[in-house]
């Protein structure tokens, strides 16, 4: 294999701490002792789990950096440059294998290998960053003389937009006079490529480039767009490949020696996703008033009260607030019985059956193509767009400041632990604020962290249960 | 169905002026009209819809495919709201047979898909013989009824002269982006019937986007990020605007906002108004300032629309001078514009592939009116509430004046509908038209040169 021989050749200390990122384009033919096989692929989901964490936390991108940084060093690191290569590269095949087997697992593998390509990727320097576009092959060309010239503005508006210098434009010995003598004129970059814009969507979609005629001007200090855009593309269409293979030929070939290995592995780390309601998640529409108010998290909380009071939700709400009731143990029946008698005050029982029961079944599993929703995580649900008429999202990142005290005043913080959530609020960290928030509540501290509402509810039914017993609570 | 009305249909389809009653003024839609709008053949646009629809997939070429137009989802609402999806149809015919055998209240155009919706349970969900979408417009909604806090002349379903022009500056706003930012070219506008627009980007390009891409740009459109939880709902960080909203401020909101909308809503001119308008000014000194001039002016005698102008240059002065007390200030007036002004699309239709979306030509069933198309290059000259209704339209064949024959490119045909469909067809259809023509030819003759190839030793 190419990219191995390489290495072998220029074996200097330079690769060690800047090691190549592979792109896994082609299984290798390499051999693997059967032990390797599993520890490789161990310490490589101990990698992505941390980035799994890492992003349920809502760490910044340079905070995930860190994250990723210190993951690779304690799991993946080895002394002899060919030898991490080489386990960098088996181990992802090998979790390849395991993880492409069902919709979910393919989910999950391909936004953290992207999440953990792209953080790799942003820790090494622009001529690294360089090489790796260019092994991908792709046929963009940078932007020179007069059509840069033209656009010289324009791009320097969309620089300004963003409201910061790009840290890798002092990198560029270019623009080094033109930051340090002029911090408020934001310098344009040296580089820029004309893309089409589809190649970049995270950058259309945040305003975060020109766009002319269909083209996009990345710039170098963004390319980790367009790299991580063809990185997901290739590896998504990889798995399918994998599960193919798989499902033809390997799983029966391997029955006695790989296929054990790969099945356990597959349901060590996957998050629970609260599809299946528990022991401690099982309530009943009698129960729905005192409970909301005693262990809902603020954003179901919140829905659950415009219910109330205004006997409707739209679209975006109905679904994360009926997704989370089934997680928290609201039968279809029930679920039914729950949504017809709010919605029946506002737009009469025959129009809830007409336009709504359709959608509380289809939650459940029961109508169309059948599949049982899981209830929404916190990382989805802060990444909502609630808009006009709306009350889903999470409160800690779209309400203003006056609504959010409130709210949680209501919720009985006191002013003290307010202001702690508040910081976090401010600093962006929405899932420690609703930790914290949880722990203000309960007296306790939450050393996991919160990062589903289920998760929320069920601990807090553990901490109320353990008090009371008997009760409900 | 009696006897005697099956024969009176027969009848009604083959004569000119069928016996009908004038309809009454407050009756614009009625079952029998919307049978009379589908069941004669010069009133709904069947084959040019057909023709739009097959994107010159018409057969009469060898590198056609016959069966693109049979893989497209439709889906008919009929009285008493019963729904029907995946609904396809092999060619123009078989389609006027369904819409003329259901005459459905609502017909929703929805996605190409990889086999025919019919058919779809021959096929699985996941492995590679997939029931999925492969092409579909690239599709925009905008409601009038999600500006409601910032209109104040109607709310809900009512729409009027003062607040369409919202639509009409969103149509522009839109429409410059998606052909000076995007380079799309064959794009639809279309009325939705009562209260808001809708439109059909048809490029090639962008019928192959995936649902990533489409939600990409959909994300580009926005900037109102807001519902009753937050005051500060456009919130414009950054030292500029991006040059998508720098231009759109310079050349529609900002004129828009300091003339038409002053005079047709006077968003100043009372205290809940304003107050709305201070809850934006994320500094409560200047609120306090701006609230303390205007309290004490209540009782001016200029009219509302000079009285709000007045309020919102020293609005302007005030947080022009101050606008370094903090990052929020920056561009707080031009967060103001954006409130009153910028276009608020339905992220959700534009995000999947498989979203379904009216069709042009349906008519609504609350008004009667139907749904044309609109001129995004003349769009200031649109108005809602002359749209042909749907009892026009009959009152209009009664008096012998309806449209001519479909092929006739008579000009001096002048009926309610028939200006929309010429409309449709020379500045929409024809154009698409000629570059799909024009596409099928050039990738046919790219496949034939390879296999040519690959046979030579």
């Amino acid at each position: 294999m190419e990219v191995i021989r390489s290495q072998k050749r220029t074996a200097s200390n330079d690769v060690v701490s800047n090691p190549k990122i592979p792109l896994y384009l082609t299984a290798p033919p390499l051999e693997v002792r059967l032990e390797e096989f599993e520890l490789f692929a161990i310490d490589r989901l101990r990698v992505l789990k941390g980035v799994s964490d890492g992003l349920a936390r809502g760490k910044n991108p340079k905070e995930m950096d860190d994250v990723v940084d210190a993951l690779w060093k304690e799991h993946m690191r080895h002394s002899d440059a060919s030898e991490m290569l080489n386990k960098d590269i088996i181990s992802h095949f090998v979790i390849r294998l395991v993880y492409c087997r069902s919709d979910e697992l393919k989910k999950w593998f391909l936004s953290m290998e992207t999440a953990l390509f792209r953080h790799r990727f942003r820790l090494r320097n622009f001529e690294a960053q360089r090489a790796i576009v260019g092994e991908f092959g792709l046929p963009y060309k940078a932007v020179t003389g007069a059509e840069l010239e033209s656009l010289k503005e324009r791009l320097g508006q969309v620089v300004r937009s963003l409201g910061q210098i790009s840290p890798s434009v002092v990198n560029d010995i270019c623009c080094v006079s033109v930051c340090f003598f002029s911090f408020l004129s934001f310098a344009v970059e040296a580089v820029y490529y004309k893309v089409p814009f589809e190649e970049v969507p995270d950058l259309v979609a945040g305003r975060r480039v020109l766009i002319q005629k269909g083209h996009a001007f990345v710039a170098g200090s963004q390319l980790v767009s367009l790299v991580v855009t063809q990185f997901r593309s290739h590896i998504s269409k990889a798995l399918i490949l994998t599960n193919r293979k798989w499902m033809t030929t390997i799983r029966e070939r391997e029955k006695d020696r790989l296929t054990p290995i790969v099945e356990a592995l597959s349901t060590t780390y996957v998050g629970p996703d609260y599809s299946q309601s528990s022991e401690y998640a099982d309530i009943s529409l009698k129960d729905i008033d005192q409970v909301s108010k005693s262990s809902f998290p603020l954003c179901m909380r919140h829905l659950f009260e415009k219910l109330r009071e205004d006997h409707h939700l739209k679209h975006g709400g109905r679904m994360q607030l009926g997704l989370f009731l089934k997680g928290v143990g609201l039968k279809l029946d029930d679920a039914l019985a729950f949504w017809r008698a709010e919605f029946s005050k506002k737009v009469g029982s025959e129009r809830f059956d007409k336009e709504y029961a359709y959608g509380i079944r289809h939650n459940y599993g029961k109508e169309g193509k059948r599949t049982d929703y899981t209830p929404y995580a916190c990382q989805k649900i802060i990444s909502s767009a609630p808009g006009a008429g709306d009350h889903h999202g999470c409160p800690y990142r779209h309400f203003s400041e006056d609504n959010l005290r409130a709210a949680l005043g209501r919720m009985g913080l006191s002013s003290r632990g307010m202001e702690d959530v508040m910081d976090k609020v401010r600093n962006k960290h929405f899932q420690l604020a609703c930790t914290l928030t949880f722990e203000a509540v309960y007296g306790t501290s939450c050393d996991v962290g919160i990062n589903h509402p289920n998760q929320y509810f069920e601990e807090s039914q553990k901490i109320l249960k353990s008090k009371t017993p008997a009760a409900p609570v | 169905m009696t006897r005697e009305e099956i024969e009176s249909r027969e009848d009604e389809s083959m004569m000119d002026a069928p016996q009908i009653n004038k309809p009454k003024p407050e009756e614009f839609f009625n079952v029998n009209y919307l049978r009379i709008y589908y069941g004669k053949r010069t009133l709904f646009p069947y084959s040019d819809i057909h023709k739009w629809l097959s994107y010159g997939h018409d057969g009469k070429h060898p590198g056609c495919d016959e069966y693109y137009f049979g893989r497209r989802e439709f889906s008919f609402t009929l009285e008493n709201d019963v729904y029907l999806r995946y609904k396809s149809f092999k060619n123009a015919s078989s389609m006027e047979d369904a819409i003329r055998s259901h005459f459905p209240y609502k017909i929703d155009i929805g996605a190409v898909y990889s086999v025919d919706p019919d058919k779809r349970h021959a096929y699985s969900q996941t492995g590679s013989n997939v029931f999925t979408p492969v092409e579909r417009e690239l599709v925009f909604d905008i409601d009038i009824t999600d500006y409601d806090d910032v209109r104040y002349c109607c709310s809900g379903a009512d729409v009027c002269s003062k607040c369409w022009p919202l639509m009409t500056v969103a149509i522009k706003v839109i429409h410059t982006s998606l052909t000076e930012d995007f380079g799309f070219k064959h794009i639809l506008w279309v009325f939705s019937g009562r209260r808001g627009v809708h439109c059909w980007v048809c490029d090639p390009k962008a019928r192959r986007m995936t649902n990533e891409q489409r939600s990409a740009v959909a994300e580009y459109f926005r900037v109102y990020k807001g519902n009753e939880n937050n005051a500060r709902k456009v919130a414009l960080m950054g030292y500029s605007l991006h040059p998508f909203l720098a231009r759109s401020y310079v050349d529609y909101l900002k004129g828009f906002f300091e003339g038409e909308l002053q005079a047709t809503q006077s968003i100043f001119s009372t205290k809940d108004k304003y107050e709305k308008i201070l809850a934006m000014i994320s500094d409560e000194d200047i609120q306090s300032e701006l609230r303390g001039k205007w309290e004490n002016s209540a009782r001016s005698s200029l009219s509302e629309e000079a009285i709000s102008l007045v309020r919102w240059e020293q609005l302007k002065n005030t947080l022009q001078s101050k606008k370094h007390k903090a990052p929020t200030l920056r561009m707080c007036v031009e967060e103001i514009v954006f409130t009153f002004t910028y276009p608020r699309i339905d992220l959700e239709v534009s995000k999947q592939m498989n979203h379904l979306l009216k069709a042009p030509f349906c008519v609504h069933p609350k008004t009667g009116r139907v749904c044309v198309p609109i001129d995004p290059n003349n769009c200031d000259d649109f108005d809602p509430l002359a749209v042909p209704t749907l009892s026009q339209l009959i009152e209009e064949i009664n008096s012998g004046g309806s449209r001519m024959d479909v092929d006739d490119d008579d000009d001096s045909d002048t009926s309610l509908l028939g200006k929309s469909i010429k409309f449709f067809r020379s500045s929409f259809l024809e154009p698409l038209l000629k570059s799909c023509k024009e596409e099928i030819e050039s990738s046919y003759k790219t496949k034939i040169g390879k296999s040519k190839d690959s046979l030579s030793w």
